[in-house]
């Protein structure tokens, strides 16, 4: 159980998807310039997080692994080259389908923050998650407690940057640092703080 | 002539005029995240040139026949079979740097910079003019990781490219390196400066204020 709990805490502070691993920064700096829209793409992105990584933990384990099919008869082929192409479906399809699920029972969450689900298909936080997934062999179990960890820490992350740039827009400030420079400043910044939580949980 | 100039404003345009990076925000993520050192940075934009220029082409040859209902999933589809032939190609050539980049290769797959050239050029435009304006995108993308990945390794170990520039304090030299330099801040305060800089010099991309401050009278003694 603590073994979940460490990849939790680890997906969500110390291997931050936008702050120490830069991903899904055009989204992060695209939306954050509103609190309100930052909190609807948060929620977004832990929802989708959560349930297409350890769905593609499952079609790796069952179909791409190399030896996974040999429940087929096909115990010497490796497809693990073909995963990027099915976890790109994957992901698509899913944000179709929760799109189109909120859309018919929640009208009202589909309004607050449906807009941002498209967006998130070709968004590399999503898909990194499933790669990295791969890469350091997560069970289903741990997939779950990873993708919603590192959904978490993203949400944090963008929230935080939301509620820092509504101020510094009555900020007073050089014009070629107005917006997407000071964004950047900003970031590193954050990123600094967050260096501080990479001796909290033992490796 | 007409023809000739046109290719080559496409060319230069988004060098720095219409950098994606600095001005447009498309693909950041890998432009951050493989900068330490140069040899990575240099081997990502070399990745990038190569997916971005292939994939326009192939839209742009078939732009007569994609639906524009399934186009999204057709594009992704075309740049990340191509993704894969140079994921497996640096695998096996290039294995040791291929190991430091480790997955940002395959996310050349959602780099936003890719899918905004195929969506909003290629998909309208003949081959020659799409691949030549891809190659352009592709080039600004370079140079601005180029820029970022030197400072940040001649800073953070001295060395550039391996070749060993600054003789650091250990070796007996005078250097300090910067530690910060390989740290995932310093690329954020990099980049930061990066775009302050270029839109000092080119005043048209500084983005508008959104709260004008009240003027305020000055009153004289």
């Amino acid at each position: 159980m603590s073994g979940l709990v460490d990849i939790f805490l680890r997906a969500m502070f110390v291997d931050n998807m936008p702050l120490t691993l830069f991903l899904g920064l055009c989204t992060f700096l695209a939306l954050s310039r509103r609190t309100e829209s930052a909190v609807g793409l948060g929620i977004a992105i832990i929802a989708v997080l959560g349930i297409t990584v350890p769905l593609n933990n499952l079609i790796y384990s069952t179909f791409l692994a190399p030896g996974a099919l040999s429940w087929a008869g096909y115990g010497a082929l490796d497809l693990s080259y073909l995963s990027l192409l099915a976890f790109i479906g994957v992901i698509a399809a899913t944000v179709q389908l929760i799109e189109m699920l909120l859309d018919r029972f929640l009208p009202a969450v589909h309004a607050s923050f449906g807009v941002f689900l498209p967006l998130l298909t070709v968004q590399c936080a999503i898909l990194a998650g499933s790669l990295f997934m791969v890469e350091r062999r997560y069970d289903f179990v741990e997939s779950v407690a990873f993708g919603l960890g590192s959904g978490a820490g993203f949400a944090l992350a963008v929230i935080l940057l939301g509620a820092l740039r509504a101020r510094l827009a009555y900020a007073d400030m050089p014009d070629g640092l107005r917006g997407l420079g000071i964004a950047f400043i900003l970031t590193g910044l954050m990123s600094l703080g967050f260096a501080a939580f990479a001796q909290m949980v033992a490796t | 002539m007409a023809g000739t100039a046109r290719y080559w404003t496409r060319l230069i345009e988004p060098l720095v005029r219409q950098n994606p990076v600095t001005l447009q925000i498309l693909g950041i993520c890998s432009a951050l995240a493989v900068t330490t050192t140069l040899d990575t940075a240099l081997t990502m934009s070399a990745s990038l040139i190569v997916v971005i220029v292939a994939s326009a082409g192939i839209v742009s040859l078939i732009r007569r026949h994609i639906p524009s209902s399934i186009r999204l999933i057709v594009q992704i589809i075309i740049v990340a079979s191509l993704v894969i032939v140079i994921d497996q190609f640096l695998q096996a050539y290039f294995f040791d740097i291929s190991q430091r980049l480790s997955v940002y290769v395959s996310l050349i797959t959602t780099n936003c910079l890719v899918l905004g050239r195929t969506e909003s050029f290629a998909r309208n435009n003949p081959p020659l003019v799409s691949m030549t304006d891809a190659f352009g995108n592709g080039l600004g993308y370079a140079l601005v990781l180029t820029i970022i990945g030197a400072v940040r390794e001649m800073f953070g170990t001295g060395r550039l490219l391996g070749y060993q520039l600054l003789p650091t304090v250990d070796q007996g030299g005078w250097f300090e390196p910067l530690n910060l330099m390989l740290l995932a801040p310093s690329a954020f305060f990099l980049l930061g400066g990066l775009v302050w800089i270029v839109r000092s010099i080119w005043r048209e991309q500084a983005e508008p204020s959104e709260f004008d401050a009240p003027k305020v009278e000055e009153t004289t003694p």
